[in-house]
C-alpha cells in the first residue's frame, strides 16, 4: 500500500493539469468538483499508505520511493525522490483531509468569481506543492515544494490583481520569502559541503559527530528560511497583508499548512537542531517573542481577517517554542489542532463576509449569531479551541508548548502564558464583535441585502472542523503512554534528539490548572469587556493596531530607499558614470571628440563596415602572402 | 558518415549569401517562409546529430579537419563535445522562432539573409575547433548583427548598433592581438606554427605572459557576454534591435563570451584561469547585484532584461570559475536556459509592442484581465528567469551556487543575494504591466494561435528541462569534468575532490 504514495502526490498534479487546459470548459461547479475530487482521493490514497506504514514495526517506518534522477554532477546526485516516515506521514494526512474541507468551501465561496476555474488551477497546485514539500527525499526536492507553495501564494494572494493592494501583497509576500529562500539555499549548500549527499536518508543517518559550529550554522540557515516561510519575527509582516487573498486561501494556505511549513522543516532537520543549544535558544526566543507580538497586535485589529492573521503569526510563534525547547512532538501536535481550529475560524470568517457582502469591518457587524446560527456556533467553537479551554484541542496541545517551556525556562512560560491569555482574549472579542451586540450594519430591509447563512457546500465542512478542533486533542492525551499517540508515532523520528523535557505528573496537573485558570480568565476578560460595548479605544491603542509600526519602517527603511537606491543606480551610475566613461573612453580612442556627433549616421555606419571588412581583407592578405 | 556539422555551418551561410542575389520583388512571406524552413531545415540536422550524439563520450565528436593554409598552420576544423552540443541545439531551436516570430516587412530579403549568415557565424563559432576559425566566426557574428540592428532596428538602432560593434570590435581587437601572441610563443618555444587548440594548449610560456593573455581573451569574452562593468552597449543593443535580432543576441551571442571562457581561457591558461579568478569571479558577483539593482530601476521591459541578463550571465559565469564539476556543468546547462527563456522574454515583449507601441512600464497596465494567455505565459517564463524549482532557470543556478559554495564560499554567498533580487525586479515589472486595471479603454487582444505557437515550443524546454535535467547534464558532464582535469594540477585537483567527499 506504501507504493500508493506517488498517486497521493500525483492526483493534485493530475487536477491542476486538466484544470489548467480544460477549466475553463468544466465551468462552475465542474471545475471546483474537479479539484475538489482529485484532493480528497488524494487523502483516501493517503490514508490506505498510512495503513501500509502502520502495520510495519515501529522503528523501520521510512519508506523511501525513488522515481529517477533530477540531476547530478560530479559526485553530486539529486534524485526525485519520496521520503516517507511518520513526520511526513502525519502532514500528508492533514495536509489532504484539511485541503480537501476547504476545496469544496472554495466551490460555494467563490461561486460569484468571474474566474471561478483559475482559483482552482491555483489551489490543485498548492495541494501538489505542499505534499511535495512534505515527502520530498531530497533537500532540493523539498525546495521545489518550498518554492512551489510560494508560488502559488503568490498567485493566489494577488488572486484579484486588479486591486492594487492584493497585487502588491502578493509581491511582498514572494519577495520576503525569498529573504528565507537565500537562507535555504545557503543551508543546503552547507549540507552539502559537510555530508556530501542532499538527500534526507543520508544526511539523517550521517549527523553523529557534526561540530557544533556547523550544526549551528546548518540549523540557523534553515531557521531563516522557516522565519520567512512561517511569519516569524522579523519577516512576520508580509503574512498580515496576505489576508488580500480570498478567505479559503488564508485558510489553506496562511494558517493550516503553507505557513507551517518552517515548523516542519525544523522538525525535519531535528538532529541538526538537537546538536545545537544555540540555535534552539533563539529559535525558542524567537517563537515566543512573535507568539507575543502577534497576540498583542491581534487585540486591536478591526478587521476580521487581520485578527486571525496576527493570530496565525502568534500560534506560529508557540508552535517555534515548542521546537526550540526540543518539545517537538508537541509543536507538530499544535500544528496539526491549529489547522483544525484555525481552519475552521478562517473559514467561518469567509462565512461572514460572503453573509455580510464582502464586508470585513468588525466594527460593522454584530448581532449576526441570530441570522447565520451554524457559523457563529462553529466559530465560538474555534474560539474556545485556540483559547485552550478544556477539552477542546488547543488545551491540550498548547499545554504540551507550555509544559515543555516551563521546564526549560520559567521565563519563556511566563511570556507564553501572557500570550496564551492573550489569546483567548482576543478571540473572545472578535467573537463578540462578529456575532453579539448591536448590530452595526445597514438596516436596509431589502431582503438581498440582509445578512445570511451561507450554503451547506459551505457549512459542512466548518461542522466538520468543528468537530476536529474538539475532538482533535484525542490524539495525544497525557494519560499513559497508550494515549499518547502521537508522541509513539512520532518517537522514531525524533529519536536522534534528546527526549522532551520531562514533567512530572503533579507539575502537569498544576500547569493544566494554570492552563486551563489562563484560558477561562482571557475568555471571562472579552466577555466582560466586549459582550455589549464595540468602542473601546483605550483597549484598542493605535502602536498595536499597527503592530508596533514595524511594517510601515521596513516601508521606509527597505522599499522607499530601495526604490530609490534603485532608479539613482539605473540613472546616475550606469548611464553616467559607466557608460559615461566609456563613451569618454571612446572618444578619446577615437580621437573624434566633438566630430562625432556631427558624422551622418549612414557616414558612421560605411565607417564601421569599412573597418570590419578592413580587417577581414588584411588577414585575408597576411593568409595569401604566408601561403603563397 | 553523414557530414552534420559541416552542414549545421554551411548551409545557412550558403543559403544566406546566395538569397542576397535572389530578386526581390516577390512578397514578404515569401522570404519569411524560406527563412523558415531553412532554419528548420536546420533544426532537424541538428536534431538527427544530437541523436547521434554518443553520451558518455568527453571529447570531440564528428570531428573533421581540412588543411586549409598550411604555411600558417590553419585548418578548418570541426568537432562537438558536450559543452558546444547545447550551445548549437540553442542557436538552432532560437533562429527558427526568431524568424517566424519576426514582424519585418522592409526589404525582408536582405533581412532573411543577414538571419541565416548570422546563424551560420553562430553555430560556427561553436563548433570549430582551430584557433583562428574561432576569431573568424566570432568576427563574422558582428557583420549581421550590425546590420540587422542598424537597418530594421527601432529609432536609435543605428546609434546602438554602432555602439555594439565599436565596442565589441574594441574586444576582438585584444582578442586578436592574444591569439597572434600565443601562436607565436608556441611557435618560438616548438618551431611550429598552428592555430589548432589542443596543441596551443600545451604552450610553455612564463606566468606573466599567460595572465596578459588570458587578460586579452577574457576582454573580448565579458564585452560579449556582458559582464560587470563591461556592459553598457548591451541596453542599448538588446533595447534598439528588432525583436527577432534581440532573441540572438541575448539568447545565443551571449553565450559566445561565457563559451570563449571555458573553452579557451580554462584550456589555453589553466594557470592564468585560477590565479585571476579572484577577478572575474568579483566582477561576476558585483554584476550579479549590480545588474538586477539597475534592473529594479529600470522603466523599459528590453532594457529591464537586458539588465537581468547582466546579472544572469554574472551567475554563469560565478559558474565557470567555481573549477568544480557542479558549478561548471551548472554554467554550461545555464547558458542554454538562459538563452530559452531569455527569447521567450524577448517575443512575449515583442507581442506586447505590437499591440500597444510602447514597452514603457509606466505606460502599461491590466494586461492580465485582458490576455489571460499571455499574462499565463509571461508568468511562467518570468518564474524561469527568477529561478524557481520545478522550471529550467533552477537547476542552473542551484548548481551554480553549490558548486561555487563549495570551492569560493563568500563569492557564492554574495551570489545568493541575487536569489532575492531578481524576484524584486521581475515581479516589480509584472505588476506594473500585468496587475491592476488598465486605465485605458482599449482593447488587447490576446495571444493568436500563431503566437501561441511560437512560444510553446520554449515553454516546453523550460518545462522540460526544469523536471529531466540529466538529459542534458548526462551529455554536458563528461566534457566539462575532462576541461577540469586538464585545467587542473593532478594535486590541487586530488585535494579538491576530497573537501568535497563524504
Amino acid at each position: 500500500m506504501l507504493s500508493l504514495l506517488p498517486y497521493v502526490v500525483g492526483l493534485p498534479l493530475g487536477g491542476f493539469i486538466v484544470l489548467l487546459f480544460f477549466g475553463r470548459r468544466l465551468g462552475r461547479p465542474g471545475a471546483g468538483v474537479i479539484g475538489s475530487l482529485t484532493v480528497g482521493a488524494a487523502f483516501v490514497l493517503s490514508v490506505f499508505v498510512y495503513i501500509g506504514l502502520l502495520s510495519r514495526p515501529s522503528g523501520t517506518r521510512v519508506y523511501v520511493d525513488r522515481l529517477y534522477t533530477w540531476f547530478a554532477a560530479g559526485s553530486l546526485h539529486v534524485n526525485v525522490s519520496l521520503y516517507l516516515d511518520p513526520l511526513s506521514m502525519t502532514m500528508v494526512l492533514f495536509v489532504t483531509g484539511v485541503a480537501f474541507l476547504i476545496h469544496v468551501y472554495s466551490i460555494g465561496y467563490m461561486s460569484h468569481d468571474d474566474r471561478f476555474h483559475q482559483f482552482f488551477v491555483y489551489l490543485n497546485l498548492f495541494v501538489f506543492s505542499m505534499l511535495v514539500l512534505v515527502v520530498g527525499g531530497s533537500i532540493p526536492l523539498t525546495f521545489l515544494g518550498w518554492e512551489g507553495v510560494g508560488t502559488c501564494s503568490y498567485f493566489l494572494i494577488a488572486f484579484w490583481f486588479e486591486r492594487p493592494s492584493a497585487a502588491s501583497a502578493g509581491k511582498k509576500a514572494f519577495i520576503i520569502n525569498r529573504i528565507g529562500d537565500a537562507g535555504f539555499l545557503l543551508g543546503a549548500f552547507m549540507v552539502y559541503k559537510y555530508f556530501g549527499s542532499l538527500s534526507y536518508s543520508h544526511i539523517l543517518s550521517h549527523t553523529a559527530g557534526t561540530s557544533h559550529e556547523v550544526a549551528t550554522w546548518i540549523s540557523l540557515l534553515f531557521f531563516v528560511a522557516a522565519v520567512g516561510k512561517s511569519a516569524q519575527i522579523p519577516l512576520f509582516v508580509w503574512l498580515v497583508d496576505a489576508m488580500e487573498g480570498p478567505t479559503p486561501v488564508s485558510a489553506l494556505i496562511h494558517a493550516a499548512t503553507m505557513v507551517t511549513a518552517g515548523v516542519f522543516l525544523m522538525a525535519r532537520l531535528n538532529p541538526f537542531l538537537a546538536l545545537s543549544k544555540t540555535t534552539s535558544m533563539i529559535v525558542a526566543v524567537v517563537g515566543v517573542a512573535t507568539a507575543l507580538l502577534g497576540a498583542t497586535a491581534a487585540t486591536s485589529q478591526s478587521d476580521i481577517k487581520k485578527v486571525l492573521a496576527y493570530s496565525t503569526v502568534s500560534q506560529l510563534g508557540f508552535m517555534f517554542l515548542g521546537i526550540g525547547t526540543g518539545a517537538y512532538v508537541a509543536a507538530i501536535f499544535l500544528m496539526v489542532t491549529h489547522a483544525f481550529y484555525k481552519a475552521l475560524l478562517f473559514l467561518g470568517a469567509g462565512s461572514v463576509i460572503h453573509g455580510m457582502h464582502d464586508e470585513q469591518d468588525l466594527k460593522k457587524m454584530g448581532a449576526l449569531r441570530r441570522f447565520m446560527p451554524v457559523t457563529s456556533v462553529t466559530f465560538v467553537v474555534g474560539w474556545l479551541s485556540i483559547a485552550g479551554v478544556p477539552p477542546f484541542s488547543g488545551f491540550w496541545s498548547k499545554g504540551d508548548v507550555l509544559d515543555a517551556a516551563y521546564v526549560k525556562s520559567p521565563f519563556l512560560w511566563v511570556v507564553a502564558i501572557v500570550a496564551a491569555l492573550l489569546t483567548a482574549y482576543y478571540m473572545g472579542r472578535e467573537t463578540y464583535l462578529t456575532f453579539y451586540g448591536p448590530s452595526r450594519w445597514s438596516t436596509d430591509e431589502r431582503e438581498e441585502h440582509k445578512p445570511h447563512e451561507s450554503p451547506k457546500v459551505m457549512t459542512i465542512p466548518l461542522v466538520v472542523l468543528a468537530a476536529l478542533a474538539v475532538l482533535g486533542g484525542a490524539l495525544n492525551l497525557p494519560f499513559g503512554v497508550k494515549l499518547e499517540f502521537l508522541s509513539k508515532w512520532l518517537a522514531p523520528v525524533f529519536a536522534v534528539s534528546p527526549p522532551p523535557p520531562h514533567v512530572s505528573t503533579s507539575l502537569e496537573l498544576i500547569l493544566g490548572a494554570v492552563d486551563t485558570l489562563v484560558a477561562l480568565g482571557g475568555v471571562g476578560l472579552a466577555t466582560s469587556l466586549w459582550r455589549s460595548r464595540w468602542v473601546q479605544p483605550s483597549l484598542e491603542p493605535r502602536v498595536l493596531q499597527k503592530a508596533y509600526y514595524i511594517d510601515s519602517i521596513y516601508d521606509k527603511a527597505f522599499a522607499v530607499s530601495g526604490t530609490k537606491l534603485a532608479l539613482e543606480t539605473n540613472d546616475v551610475v550606469d548611464r553616467k558614470v559607466i557608460d559615461g566613461a566609456v563613451r569618454a573612453v571612446t572618444a578619446i580612442v577615437a580621437g573624434v571628440g566633438v566630430y562625432a556627433r556631427k558624422l551622418q549616421s549612414g557616414y558612421v555606419r560605411s565607417y564601421a563596415l569599412a573597418v570590419s571588412l578592413g580587417v577581414v581583407v588584411l588577414l585575408g592578405y597576411m593568409l595569401t602572402r604566408a601561403s603563397g | 558518415m553523414f557530414p552534420y556539422l559541416e552542414v549545421l555551418v554551411f548551409l545557412p551561410a550558403i543559403a544566406g549569401v546566395l538569397l542576397f542575389f535572389f530578386p526581390s520583388e516577390f512578397p514578404a512571406r515569401y522570404y519569411r517562409r524560406l527563412g523558415l524552413s531553412l532554419s528548420l531545415a536546420e533544426l532537424v540536422v541538428a536534431v538527427v546529430m544530437l541523436l547521434k550524439f554518443k553520451t558518455g563520450v568527453a571529447g570531440y565528436q564528428m570531428t573533421s579537419s581540412y588543411r586549409w593554409i598550411p604555411s600558417f598552420g590553419i585548418s578548418w576544423s570541426l568537432g562537438v563535445d558536450g559543452i558546444s552540443l547545447f550551445l548549437v541545439i540553442l542557436s538552432v531551436v532560437l533562429f527558427p522562432i526568431a524568424i517566424f516570430g519576426s514582424k519585418e516587412t522592409r526589404d525582408p530579403k536582405s533581412f532573411i539573409a543577414w538571419m541565416l549568415v548570422l546563424e551560420a557565424a553562430c553555430v560556427g563559432s561553436f563548433l570549430v575547433t582551430d584557433l583562428f576559425d574561432f576569431f573568424l566566426m566570432f568576427e563574422l557574428t558582428l557583420i549581421p548583427t550590425y546590420f540587422l540592428m542598424a537597418n530594421w532596428g527601432f529609432s536609435l538602432g543605428g546609434r546602438a548598433a554602432v555602439k555594439f560593434f565599436v565596442y565589441t570590435f574594441l574586444g576582438s581587437a585584444f582578442l586578436l592581438v592574444g591569439i597572434l601572441a600565443l601562436v607565436f610563443i608556441h611557435e618560438a618555444s616548438t618551431g611550429q606554427l598552428t592555430f589548432s587548440i589542443s596543441a596551443l594548449a600545451h604552450t610553455q610560456m612564463s606566468s606573466t605572459a599567460g595572465r596578459l593573455l588570458f587578460l586579452a581573451f577574457s576582454v573580448a569574452f565579458l564585452i560579449k557576454a556582458p559582464v560587470f562593468p563591461f556592459h553598457t552597449w548591451s541596453p542599448d543593443a538588446y533595447s534598439q534591435s528588432p525583436i527577432s535580432t534581440a532573441i540572438v543576441l541575448g539568447g545565443v551571442m551571449a553565450k559566445l563570451g561565457t563559451y570563449g571562457i571555458l573553452r579557451f581561457d580554462f584550456q589555453l591558461f589553466p594557470q592564468a584561469s585560477r590565479s585571476l579568478g579572484w577577478l572575474i569571479l568579483t566582477l561576476a558577483v558585483v554584476g550579479i547585484g549590480y545588474g538586477a539593482i539597475t534592473a529594479a530601476g529600470e522603466s523599459h521591459l528590453s532594457r529591464l532584461v537586458a539588465y537581468s541578463s547582466l546579472s544572469h550571465m554574472g551567475f554563469i559565469v560565478l559558474g565557470l570559475f567555481a573549477f568544480t564539476t557542479i558549478g561548471l556543468s551548472g554554467a554550461v546547462l545555464q547558458m542554454f536556459n538562459h538563452g530559452i527563456y531569455t527569447a521567450a522574454l524577448f517575443l512575449l515583449l515583442g507581442m506586447i509592442y505590437s499591440r500597444r507601441n510602447t514597452l514603457d512600464t509606466s505606460k502599461l497596465a491590466g494586461l492580465q484581465s485582458k490576455a489571460p494567455v499571455m499574462a499565463g505565459i509571461f508568468t511562467v517564463v518570468m518564474l524561469a528567469s527568477i529561478g524557481v524549482p520545478g522550471l529550467n532557470g533552477f537547476i542552473g543556478e542551484f548548481m551554480i551556487l553549490l558548486g561555487a559554495f563549495v570551492s569560493h564560499r563568500w563569492w557564492a554567498v554574495v551570489g545568493v543575494s541575487g536569489v532575492i533580487l531578481s524576484a524584486i525586479y521581475m515581479l516589480w515589472a509584472y505588476q506594473k504591466v500585468f496587475h491592476r486595471k488598465d486605465p485605458e479603454q482599449r482593447g488587447f487582444k490576446d495571444l493568436s494561435v500563431a503566437e501561441v505557437a511560437t512560444l510553446v515550443p520554449l515553454v516546453i524546454l523550460i518545462v522540460g528541462v526544469g523536471l529531466f535535467p540529466s538529459l542534458l547534464l548526462n551529455r554536458i558532464n563528461p566534457s566539462v569534468h575532462k576541461v577540469l582535469s586538464e585545467a587542473t594540477p593532478a594535486s590541487s585537483y586530488q585535494s579538491s575532490l576530497g573537501k568535497v567527499g563524504r
